[in-house]
């Protein structure tokens, strides 16, 4: 069975073809480099994604945040919900790579501040 | 009048990149100026990841690439002045700037680079039958509030337009709890990037709808349906293929105009196309020692590329001030066949040095030739497999493949 997906990986957006044995990745084409068909065996395996949201700290700020490497397509939900209700206290500082909440769902993903 | 080597009006990444390119370049007295709080221009508002694979080899937020252009930007003493707005340049650079601070100043400048970006299609130029209530925004305007204020628009969403902007409200909202019924999109293809396709809206299955426009709204006080039917190949509305659609919120991402007020008060004419002024390969506009770069020359849809620009741009206004620039100047006109839709820059005076071509194209063309002819001979030509409207694209004219009596460099694409 073949399956056809776009690569997200750059602005390219790549048109691939993957090969498949039931679920197992058999072939990759269509890529331009080699991430490409990385992400194409991860996309058809295990899919994942970075999330990028936003946290209000304690002192009302909007602060952009976002999970340092990508976390399973079907825990975004999840996560996005647990984010929500964090209310870091990093006020007065630069906070630009600050960890605000270590290994969200066991996924080995921090969520770092993304913005000062 | 303070007088002050160069003036730079915008302080988003065209404008931050101009700067330390400029002060790098020998220009040591350098303002920058900028009408919001902070430095960074649209990027602050863009908290989604994808900016900086070319320039920072990784993937980054958008207020985090700002926050490395304005890193870099501090380390040199580079003067900015936010909260200040710029209210006329004119032919002779001087600059009236306004601010709650320091109240209206004019300022000599011996260059100038224009860097305001590019705002968004305002609704009254788009002409939707039905009533007006409240809960249509442009999807800009939705992405500030969302992103920056923390407040949701709405929990019904249609999107009108699938540029980019859209379709990363798209994700936007629906991460945050929205319900998005919909992307409607009048041209028969999307105007955003094929990766924005897959990871804002097949991630979370919202139907894109190709060739369907948005032909009635309802609701009185706030909105409470659209209508949402086909078209035809002359964007007529199909009859019969109405789909009545109930939500709170239209966003409407129709695209982008580049912010030029300034520079028609400068006197400089715009091109009919970019809506930008007409510029050389400096990034030099008609008037010597006015610059522009970034979203308010063309609409850019990499930060990487308009950073690039801002570097081209700093790099010739210091070579201008310093008396540096080449003086041994050519004028070849730069055309294109329709299907390139533009080019910029539009003229090229130097031939001593590689230029890089930016374009974007018309329609959506497989397997195609691209074609760089100078006076009916053919100099550079590219293969691609695909070019889309929604991605600029370049080309490279190596240094001394123009002659300097050369009249007309046209790019066109030809079947491959
Ligand atoms: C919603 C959106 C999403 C995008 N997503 C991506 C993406 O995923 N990846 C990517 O690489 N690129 C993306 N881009 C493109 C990229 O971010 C922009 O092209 C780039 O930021 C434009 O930079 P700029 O400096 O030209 O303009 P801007 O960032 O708009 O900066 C212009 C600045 O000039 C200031 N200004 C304007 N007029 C005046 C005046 N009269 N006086 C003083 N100051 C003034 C403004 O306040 C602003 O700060 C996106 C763009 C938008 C709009
Ligand atoms: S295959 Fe490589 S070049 Fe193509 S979109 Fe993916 S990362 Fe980009």
């Amino acid at each position: 069975m073949n399956r056809e997906l776009t690569c997200i990986v750059c602005p390219m957006g790549c048109r691939l073809t993957v090969e498949l044995n039931g679920k197992e990745v058999v072939s990759v084409s269509g890529n331009t480099c080699k991430r490409g068909e990385d992400y194409a065996r991860s996309e058809c395996t295990n899919p994942v994604r970075v999330i990028t949201t936003t946290v209000r700290t304690k002192s009302g700020k909007i602060l952009p945040v976002k999970t340092d490497k990508p976390v399973p397509k079907e825990l975004m939900t999840e996560c996005m919900r647990l984010i929500n209700n964090l209310c870091p206290d990093c006020d007065g500082e630069i906070a630009m790579g600050k960890i605000i909440c270590e290994n969200i769902l066991n996924t080995g993903a921090n969520i770092i501040a993304a913005g000062k | 009048m303070r007088n002050v080597d160069l003036v730079i009006i915008g302080g988003g990444p065209a404008g931050m990149c101009a700067a330390v390119s400029a002060y790098n370049a020998g220009a040591k007295d350098i303002l920058v100026i900028e009408r919001d709080s902070d430095l960074g221009g649209i990027l602050r508002q863009c908290i989604h990841n994808g900016f900086g694979l070319h320039r920072f080899k990784e993937e980054l937020t958008g207020p985090e690439y700002a926050y490395k252009c304005e890193t870099e930007l501090k380390k040199f003493p580079i003067d900015v002045w936010c909260n200040t707005i710029v209210t006329d340049i004119s032919k002779d650079k001087i600059v009236t700037a306004m601010s709650s601070e320091r109240g209206v100043e004019k300022i000599q400048a011996k260059a100038i680079i224009l860097a305001m970006g590019c705002r968004e299609r305002p609704r009254g130029a788009l002409n939707i039958p039905g009533t007006r209530p409240a809960g249509i925004f442009s999807a800009g305007t939705a992405q500030k509030y969302v992103n920056m204020m923390g407040y949701m628009p709405g929990k019904n969403v249609v999107i009108l337009g699938s540029g980019d902007i859209g379709l990363i409200m798209a994700r936007r909202m629906t991460l945050e709890g929205a319900k998005v019924h919909a992307v409607c999109e009048v041209m028969p293809y999307s105007g955003g990037l094929a990766r924005n396709i897959e990871q804002c809206l097949n991630d979370f299955d919202i139907p894109l709808y190709l060739s369907h426009t948005v032909t009635d709204i309802h609701g009185s006080d706030r909105i409470e349906a659209v209508t949402v039917s086909q078209v035809d190949e002359k964007m007529q509305p199909i009859k019969g293929t109405e789909m009545y659609i109930e939500c709170d919120t239209l966003l409407l991402s129709v695209g982008l105009i580049p912010e030029n007020e300034l520079s028609k008060s400068a006197g400089l004419t715009l091109d009919s196309i970019t809506r930008g002024c007409r510029v050389d390969q400096n990034r030099q506009t008609e008037i010597e020692g006015v610059f522009a770069c970034g979203n308010v020359l063309h609409v850019h849809d990499l930060a990487d590329f308009v950073s690039e620009e801002g570097e081209v741009a700093g790099e010739s206004a210091a070579k201008y001030i310093l008396g540096k620039a080449n003086t041994e100047k050519c004028n070849i006109n730069v055309s294109t066949d329709g299907k390139v839709r533009y080019s910029v820059p539009q003229k090229i005076t130097d031939t001593t040095v590689d230029i890089k071509l930016y374009y974007r194209v018309s329609g959506v063309f497989d397997n195609v030739m691209v074609v760089a002819e100078a006076d009916g001979e053919i100099i550079a030509k590219q293969k691609k497999a695909k070019v889309v409207p929604g991605e600029m694209q370049y080309i490279v004219i190596k240094k001394d493949t123009l002659k300097k009596d050369t009249k007309e460099l046209k790019i066109r694409i030809d079947k491959a």
